[in-house]
């Protein structure tokens, strides 16, 4: 073995990718059967290739080409309403031992973060620059953090906060999930290495389906997407020992959700 | 105590010994099992003693007890789960079936955001590609996440022997490194293994106290990993999908320990197969859920996430540098097989062990592979030679239950008998052979029929008795019936006879 790091420019590394695609190409010569599926009525667009019609060409069916079914009505349901899609997701959220706060303007959640601050003696608290973030700040009774500010993010000062708190791309009904982003919601380190993670979102930013979450975010952010973008669905969890359900695994014990409006 | 040759977790660094007995002293490449007999031979051994272990199948049953009853709760909340299983199996098909392709656009995607992928046609590639950037960063200490392809390529040991240190973050495999233990389910890795065993394992290695609370045991395992993940130079990851549409890298796990060690050192290193590859991003909005409904019974798992290369302009941290590897190591033998082409589409979701008869009787480390298992026992042949793995598709009784549960429909208990079969063309077996030559020349012919059912009901008893050998195999587990006094020839014959006879004096009867 030497000691040159291996790169994809040495012609090695080059020669691997030819030979592993080679491979591919030759073993796809050969056509598989058809997809198992009970419902074959699902490959509209065009039918899969078989012995007979091998062609790999573009005509192939994906995930995609079934439009048809928009908002799939075999997965769970994510809400026809904005109503409905907020108590789905309430409910979602409560089920996955998230907390939900609905507060009706900023000023009101400014001080259920301040209450959360004082009553579980938060000594440092992490935020990131946000319109609907700064409001808030002024109103904590312990030193902040600014992850997102001059001197940039420290990570060993941001294991030493006891809460971080971040807005977030947006929320998915369905699954209940929150969707951060490393661009929009203070980078990779805010929400995950704090042992509390506070969400501050406004209830406009309530998606029904991941389907819909992820065209959404595709069209925010077009072709630059932010390096990190991370479904967050409750609080981290572990049921490693005995498959015994345990909170704050690594990731962050406790989860709140803030929603205003 | 800063040179990476020292080691800087100390507390870890004793146990390196140990979890390299899977390789033992040989190339890793070329360990076909961690306990050095031949495959069959151990498997058989380590079946019997699992088998006779009652109270460690109950303490396995119990535990999948509170998965089945998630798993089916969540999979309740689907307003038609079998029409979502065609879709996934769709996504996987395509995907597979177009792998040439959707890697190639994956890759310059993924390239064009800053990251540099790297193809490795075979473990050994895999592993000095990996030492060579983990050498490149100068790494003094690395953190990992869960990723069953790096124990296929058995990078721990390999990593150790150059000196460098490695820690297990999730909190599984963390438990498996310290026991020095290969992971005994590829989702839940050390189910296994009782409280008071972890507690006494964390008294003895981390110096904590003792205590028989999961909640207690999972808080030391999370205060001692913290400054771990703050100091890593190196994160090494693994990743569930390629997603070739927008060249990210999806990775899905409940702890958060991905996400830390994806965060918090300068370089992150990705491990995945080729066969990980799906076409658009909305593949996902199906795929996603699923895995979680259908390996751990949660609507989602708590963290899925997509990345995109190292930290961007404008983002306030996150790695310097981002490198996917992306490894072959046979996967493309099993591509030819276009009739086994389909177990490509796993997604390790782990459902599969959990329905199994065989695996819940004979235990994880029995099967001696890397993924255990119905699906193991399906792709353990391909990856390491049907010689030496055939006796993988003997364990299974055919029941189905694994091809039921799969999300992405492979037809896994099917292929176990198409390996059967395979094996059987390539390597027959003289004594079956015989048996079936013979079988055709006496069932062919009814007078030698009658004779040798004669035979047979003459010499049952005596057998019961005697117990030669194959019979005595046999009766090991088994009972012999008793023989029926005549052949079912005979017997029908009567039947017959009485049922005309009752025939014709119920006609002959006056109606009333
Ligand atoms: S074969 Fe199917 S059930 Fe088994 S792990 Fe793979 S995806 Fe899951």
């Amino acid at each position: 073995m030497t000691d040159e790091p291996a790169t994809t420019a040495s012609p090695a590394a080059r020669s691997s990718r030819a030979v592993i695609l080679a491979r591919i190409r030759e073993a796809l010569r050969v056509p598989a059967p058809p997809p198992h599926m009970l419902d074959r009525q699902l490959v509209t667009a065009a039918e899969p290739p078989t012995a007979s019609q091998p062609d790999r060409g573009s005509g192939f069916p994906t995930l995609s080409v079934l439009p048809a079914e928009a908002g799939r009505p075999w997965l769970p349901d994510g809400g026809a309403t904005p109503e409905e899609r907020l108590a789905l997701l309430t409910d979602n959220l409560e089920k996955l031992r998230a907390v939900v706060h609905r507060c009706g303007s900023a000023d009101e959640a400014g001080s259920v973060v301040a209450e959360l601050a004082r009553s579980n003696s938060w000594q440092r608290v992490a935020f990131h620059h946000d319109p609907l973030i700064e409001p808030l700040v002024p109103q904590l009774p312990c030193e902040v953090v600014e992850v997102d500010g001059a001197d940039g993010s420290d990570k060993h000062r941001l294991e030493a906060c006891d809460a971080g708190i971040s807005s977030c791309e947006l929320l998915v009904a369905q699954t209940g999930s929150i969707l951060v982003s490393s661009r929009l919601s203070g980078g990779r380190g805010l929400s995950i290495l704090p042992h509390v993670h506070v969400v501050v979102a406004h209830t406009s930013q309530i998606f029904g389906t991941l389907g819909d979450a992820l065209e959404a975010t595709k069209a925010r952010h077009g072709g630059q997407l932010p390096s990190m973008l991370s479904f967050i669905t409750g609080p981290s969890r572990t049921g490693d020992i005995e498959r015994i359900l345990v909170l704050g695994a690594h990731g962050p014990k406790e989860l709140h959700v803030i929603l205003i409006g | 105590m800063n040179h990476k040759r020292t080691g800087a977790m100390t507390t870890i660094q004793h146990t390196a010994a140990s979890t390299s007995h899977e390789t033992g002293k040989k190339p890793p490449a070329e360990a076909a099992s961690h306990r050095g007999a031949a495959p069959k031979r151990q498997f058989l051994l380590d079946a019997a003693a699992h088998v006779a272990d009652t109270g460690h199948r109950t303490f396995v049953n119990s535990a999948l007890g509170g998965y089945y009853k998630s798993r089916d709760a969540q999979k309740a909340r689907y307003r038609d789960w079998e029409h979502a299983r065609d879709a996934a199996s769709l996504a996987k098909w395509t995907a597979v079936n177009r792998l040439d392709e959707l890697l190639e656009q994956f890759t310059s995607r993924f390239e064009a955001h800053g990251g540099t992928v790297h193809w490795a046609a075979n473990a050994e590639e895999a592993r000095s590609i990996i030492l060579g950037l983990v050498r490149k960063a100068d790494a003094k200490a690395i953190i990992k996440s869960k990723c069953m392809t790096s124990e296929e390529i058995h990078l721990n040991a390999a990593l150790e022997e150059e000196g460098y240190g490695v820690v297990e973050s999730d909190l599984g495999e963390f438990i498996q490194q310290l026991r020095g233990e290969p992971p005994y389910h590829f989702v839940f890795p050390c189910m296994h293994v009782r409280r008071d065993e972890i507690s006494t394992l964390f008294h003895d290695n981390l110096g904590s106290e003792p205590t028989d609370s999961p909640e207690e045991l999972t808080m030391i395992a999370r205060r001692h990993m913290r400054q771990l993940y703050v100091n890593a130079d190196v994160g090494i990851t693994g990743a569930n999908f390629l997603v070739a549409e927008t060249g990210q890298i999806s990775i899905t796990e409940n702890e958060g320990n991905a996400r830390l060690t994806a965060a918090l050192p300068k370089m992150h290193i990705a491990l995945a197969g080729i066969e990980k590859v799906v076409a658009n991003l909305d593949d996902l909005s199906v795929l996603l859920p699923m895995l979680a409904t259908a390996g751990a019974g949660q609507p989602m798992t708590c963290y899925n996430t997509l990345y995109s290369g190292p930290r961007r302009e404008g983002e306030c941290d996150g790695p310097e540098e981002m490198h996917l590897v992306l490894l072959d190591n046979a996967r493309t033998a099993l591509l030819a097989d276009a009739e086994q082409r389909d177990a490509l589409q796993c997604i390790r979701c782990g459902a599969c062990l959990n329905v199994c008869p065989i695996f819940k009787n004979v235990g994880g480390f029995t099967y001696g592979t890397t993924y255990q298992g119905p699906i193991g026992s399906v792709i353990t042949p391909h990856l390491r030679g049907l010689a030496d793995w055939n006796h993988l598709s003997g364990a299974s009784s055919l029941c189905g239950a694994c091809s039921d549960a799969c999300p992405v429909r492979i037809d896994i208990h099917h292929h176990l008998l198409h390996n059967r079969r395979n094996a059987a063309r390539t390597a027959p077996n003289w004594l079956e052979k015989i048996g079936h030559r013979l079988f055709v020349v006496v069932a062919s012919r009814p007078w030698l029929f009658r004779i040798a059912g004669w035979i047979a009901r003459h010499t049952m008893g005596l057998a019961r008795r005697l117990k030669p050998p194959l019979v005595r195999e046999w009766l090991a587990s088994r009972d012999l019936p008793s023989p029926p006094a005549e052949s079912f020839r005979t017997a029908w014959r009567r039947r017959q006879q009485a049922a005309a006879g009752a025939a014709s004096s119920h006609r002959s009867q006056p109606r009333p």
